[in-house]
């Protein structure tokens, strides 16, 4: 959910983008994080965990704890907290180590 | 490889201060910050700033990066954004950063490192379910990116943060069901605590988390009371209906490059982890590294502030670059700085600055 009215900020939001995460098509606008347009989207549990297959969410929100690892168009590993959103892009939950392609 | 005088990392309070200083000194500086805007986390800041005028006080944190931008861009400072620094190599003295999915490098003769802090965490059982989230990670999705957090949030933590970022989450439409913390005070100022109890949310001490339950995502905290020594009571559980739990215990120094780079490190606790060494000019035992801000140890961006002006001035002052104010701001920098500790609340920090602040770094 985002935020319409707010006592102090105003959102200046970017055009609207779309992508899509485990082959849904999800909204998202220019600028802002994959985290923040799946948050939005209701969407909290980005990674699971490789061995006891946990779900995961990001912690810190700014690229420091890899709590938020996900495959984002074939590539796994991509923090995406700090990742912004692009138009058509390809984003799914990931429940391994990955293995980077070259 | 592009040869530069001096390389800020980091783009926060700190950096933003020592870019503007060092270059005001007439140095040639590159400023890398790895988020898309520079400001740090000024950027999600919304309140007002205490202090003094010097520090902007009354001014709110989310307009302060603005002006020291257009100050150093005016000035000629490099911006790079987007620009993530992987590694510092001292036996060529060579900078490492990934922009734009290439790897670069930097050759500068001075770094003034500002890579800020990370948030701790706290554990109990359960602790990585999504909706567990650092304070200033939710602060972070509210005031970044205008997305509401969750509906129903606990707060762990009663510091100035906890306390704020309680007030940001109401402003948000969040309802906040208490705040908890572990000791037996309220450490953050009577001011904010006020303000989040007169919206009639209570502050509960010797409490803390004992628990999480959810399936995919959180959906109930277990509380447990402590005593005065941090004992957990049985008997006391609570458990409280929430899908938002903000960890607010403290933050730690970001100091993997200045490790790296081979500093002389102590732990100190007061400052919230290892730290530097530094001389009273903020140069660590590194003779080209400088350190300003949450990495040289856990303050307000105050601090960092003029910690980033003092280590900009020397930094620059190497090169013997001296635009006939040096040791007026200088001098300005070191009464600056006293003054900002000089409070009660900052005997913690006096304490500390003096296990990592020494009269000359050994090299």
């Amino acid at each position: 959910m985002r935020i319409t009215g707010h006592p102090v900020l105003q959102f200046s939001r970017g055009k609207k983008i779309k992508f899509y995460f485990e082959g849904e098509e999800i909204e998202g606008y220019a600028g802002e994080t994959i985290a923040a347009a799946l948050h939005a989207a209701g969407v909290k549990d980005y990674h699971y965990s490789p061995k006891l297959n946990r779900p995961r969410g990001f912690f810190c929100a700014i690229g420091n704890c890899s709590s938020c690892l996900m495959e984002v168009d074939g590539q796994p590993n991509v923090r995406v907290c700090t990742e912004q959103v692009s138009e058509g892009m390809k984003v799914r939950r990931q429940h391994n180590k990955g293995v980077l392609k070259p | 490889m592009k040869n530069r005088e001096i390389a800020v990392i980091g783009g926060g309070p700190a950096g933003l201060t020592a870019a503007l200083y060092a270059s005001r000194m007439g140095a040639e500086v590159t400023l890398l910050e790895r988020h898309s805007i520079a400001g740090g986390q000024l950027v999600k800041q919304t309140h007002k700033f205490f202090g003094s005028q010097k520090q902007y006080a009354a001014t709110r944190g989310i307009d302060i990066p603005q002006y020291l931008l257009e100050e150093i861009e005016r000035q000629g400072v490099e911006i790079l954004l987007d620009a993530n620094v992987l590694g510092y190599y001292t036996e060529d003295g060579v900078l490492g950063y990934e922009k734009d999915k290439k790897f670069h490098v930097l050759k500068p003769e001075r770094i003034i490192v500002g890579t800020g802090a990370t948030e701790n965490v706290l554990p109990f059982a359960n602790n990585d379910l999504p909706g567990i989230y650092g304070a200033g990670a939710v602060q972070t999705l509210m005031n970044e990116y205008g997305i509401v957090p969750g509906n129903k949030a606990l707060m762990v933590g009663a510091g100035n943060i906890g306390l704020i970022i309680s007030y940001q989450l109401m402003q948000a439409g969040v309802e906040v069901k208490e705040i908890i913390v572990r000791g037996p005070i309220i450490r953050g100022y009577g001011v904010h605590a006020s303000k989040v109890r007169r919206m009639g949310v209570p502050i509960n001490t010797c409490c803390t988390v004992k628990s999480a339950h959810g399936n995919t995502c959180l959906e109930k905290v277990t509380t447990i009371n402590l005593t005065e020594n941090r004992e957990p009571i049985p008997g006391t559980e609570r458990e409280v209906d929430v899908d938002l739990l903000c960890i607010s215990t403290g933050l730690s120094p970001l100091t993997e490059l200045l490790w790296q780079a081979g500093c002389q490190m102590e732990y100190v606790a007061e400052l919230g982890g290892h730290v530097p060494l530094r001389d009273k000019n903020m140069r660590t035992s590194q003779e080209s590294i400088f350190v300003a801000g949450d990495a040289s140890g856990i303050e307000e961006a105050s601090m960092a502030m003029v910690e980033g002006m003092l280590a900009g001035l020397c930094a620059a002052r190497d090169f013997g670059y001296d635009d006939g104010m040096f040791n007026e701001l200088h001098y300005d920098a070191i009464m600056q700085l006293n003054e900002l500790r000089s409070g009660e609340d900052s005997e913690k920090i006096r304490k500390g600055l003096k296990e990592c602040l020494v009269k000359e770094v050994i090299r």
